[in-house]
């Protein structure tokens, strides 16, 4: 791994997150009135008393420093976000919106994670065994099952499913992600946990599948056609042999680097399964800050969606070079 | 008018030798004409709220029922297609314009442009649209259709972008393109004249994507209720049903019909993509 390439890298995360942070902190000043009026506006246009809103519009103004000069602001901004400090919830005033993130991330990532995974593996090596000559008809005959499947968004696949699996057949929980708050980890707990969490993972498996396969298919194609493969087949390498070692290894190369650009879909994507199935994460999280016009929690998950984003491609760039020696030389 | 003719023949073999491409364009066309020809059977004023009684069932008065808001279904599917689609194609053109721009520029002159341009498409893929989406529309509010597209479309031209760069790239060093810049054609001639008309095809395709895009992204913003709160969308219909549960009430016909209406427009516009990129990359037609 060169140092050029690494440096390249680092300097796009950072870009990211300053674009993220920027973003943050201009949009709410493009709005007439200062943001201070514009909370208290969307605090009374909420038509309840809310407890303590002295002490939240005078947190607002020792935040944002009202009456210094714009850079200053910006500054002071920067730096808050850096120690990760993003302000209070309105709605849940005074919890901090860092520690309502932290507490909905497992969920989220738990989730995400498994869900991305899955549906990764699965959709290459689908997409791999339709590409390849030796593997039986009925597979190739589900190309274009998959077509359709991934044209279908995230999370009207996720209401569907939701009504067919949940609310039509009662199989499974309506939404939620456990029947009582877990206290311990036991064979039954975990059990309930994945139950719960079945349906949404499904969504965001079956709604991934396609691309992959998809993606897959066509790198197997171009890696089919090379002279190598050619070569291992008269060497009379075992199939199986050439089927993972020389076509799949070769044809995973791109796939990894969509998934360093899927990844933003999918967490964009997952957010809109989790509130489909009330699943407690970020997510669920962000529905309920929108509809109490909770504004600095919105910037909180936002800014948080964007830096677990960077922060997987970044993960995966550095990865990548591992994977494919080649890259070393740009 | 001779070549006009021509073209038209050409192009209507395609579509009908293009199995995927014919699907994709009869469904679009079903849900273009719902647009077109519904409001001259309903009257699409009942898709107001409280113009109609709420929560009735279809009925041979009602024929997709009535929401909890008192919006009567079936105008309301009627009106809000049309404006979906409007959203998307507005968003898809705005954005198809500026990556072919930014795609254009980068490709054909190279050097610095082309560095900071890839540097700034590579970084804005790896942003969540939703999370950026997310903050202005919440601090908008009161956004509408159009405010939406330029939102979208401010952050979805990256892919477009890419696609024209690479393929402005190959297109440089075709000796046609060569023969032009030595016979001292200015630069926006060379563009304009001998690599554009080249373009198209896969200007169009990434166009399809982006509409696509769009329609997902404006659905992600809606169905969080972030959407036009005057004008019927798809989205902001299942927002609205997903509010007043009539998932568990039993409602279906207030979500079914939406969600029916945007996987065939999705499947439609994936369809005409997929056909649009067998043309654009011969190397996948082989493979069926």
């Amino acid at each position: 791994m060169t140092w050029s390439y690494l440096l390249k890298r680092l300097a796009m995360f950072v870009a990211v997150v300053l674009l993220a942070i920027t973003v943050n902190f201009i949009v709410p000043r493009l709005a007439p009135g200062d943001p201070t009026a514009a909370v208290l506006e969307q605090l009374l246009s909420r038509g309840q008393q809310v407890e303590g809103s002295q002490d939240i519009v005078a947190a607002y103004r020792a935040r944002f420093g009202l009456d210094e000069p714009i850079l200053l602001q910006y500054g002071r901004y920067l730096l808050n976000t850096a120690r990760f400090d993003l302000g209070s919830s309105i709605s849940y005033f005074p919890q901090k919106v860092e520690s309502a993130i932290v507490s909905a991330l497992p969920w989220t990532i738990g989730l995400l994670a498994v869900a991305t995974v899955i549906s990764f593996g699965l959709g290459s090596l689908l997409g791999a065994l339709i590409a390849w000559p030796g593997s039986p008809r009925f597979l190739k005959s589900l190309s274009p099952a998959l077509m359709v499947l991934s044209a279908i968004p995230y999370y009207l696949l996720a209401l569907i499913i939701l009504y067919l699996l949940a609310i039509w057949t009662g199989w499974f929980p309506l939404g939620g992600a456990y029947s009582q708050i877990p206290q311990r980890f036991d064979p039954s707990t975990l059990w309930d946990l994945a139950y719960h969490a079945f349906l949404p993972a499904l969504s965001i498996v079956l709604a991934g599948v396609g691309f992959w396969a998809l993606g897959m298919r066509g790198a197997m194609i171009n890696v089919l056609g090379e002279d190598y493969l050619t070569l291992a087949e008269a060497k009379g390498l075992p199939k199986g042999r050439i089927f993972f070692a020389y076509a799949v290894r070769n044809a995973m190369l791109p796939q990894v680097t969509s998934l360093a650009i899927a990844l933003g879909t999918a967490a964009s994507g997952s957010v809109l399964v989790e509130v489909a199935f009330n699943y407690p994460g970020i997510g669920y999280l962000l529905y309920n800050a929108l509809r109490s016009s909770d504004y600095f929690l919105i910037q909180g998950v936002a800014f948080f969606l964007v830096l677990t984003v960077a922060l997987s491609v970044l993960i995966l760039d550095l990865i990548y070079p591992l994977l494919d020696p080649r890259i070393q030389r740009r | 008018m001779n070549s006009l003719a021509r073209h038209l023949a050409t192009s209507t073999r395609f579509v009908i030798a293009n199995p995927k491409m014919l699907a994709g364009l009869i469904l679009l066309l079903l849900l273009v004409l719902i647009g077109l020809l519904g409001p001259l059977f309903i009257d699409v004023r009942l898709a107001e709220p409280i113009s109609v009684r709420t929560n009735q069932a279809p009925s041979a008065e009602h024929l997709l029922g009535t929401d909890s808001g008192g919006r009567e279904l079936l105008a309301v599917f009627v009106a809000a297609t049309p404006q979906t689609l409007r959203m998307g194609v507005l968003a898809g053109l705005i954005g198809v314009l500026i990556g072919v721009t930014l795609g254009l520029v980068a490709g054909y002159f190279g050097g610095w442009a082309d560095r900071v341009i890839s540097a700034i498409t590579d970084t804005m893929l790896t942003i969540p649209p939703l999370a950026i989406l997310l903050v202005v529309a919440a601090s908008v509010r009161a956004v509408n259709i159009e405010m939406m597209a330029i939102i979208i479309a401010s952050l979805s031209w990256m892919f477009a972008a890419r696609v024209i760069r690479s393929q402005v790239l190959t297109l440089r060093e075709q000796s046609y393109v060569q023969m032009a810049r030595l016979s001292g054609f200015s630069n926006f001639r060379v563009i304009f004249r001998e690599i554009l008309p080249n373009m198209l095809p896969i200007a169009f395709a990434s166009f399809v994507g982006a509409v696509s895009g769009a329609i997902l992204a404006g659905l992600g913003l809606e169905v969080l209720g972030l959407g036009p709160q005057n004008t019927p969308t798809l989205g902001m219909t299942i927002y609205w049903a997903l509010l007043y549960s009539a998932f568990s009430r039993g409602m279906w016909w207030w979500w079914g019909p939406p969600i029916i209406i945007l996987v065939m427009l999705f499947v439609a516009l994936f369809l005409i993509s997929a056909a649009l990129d067998e043309v654009a990359n011969p190397r996948l037609r082989t493979s069926k």
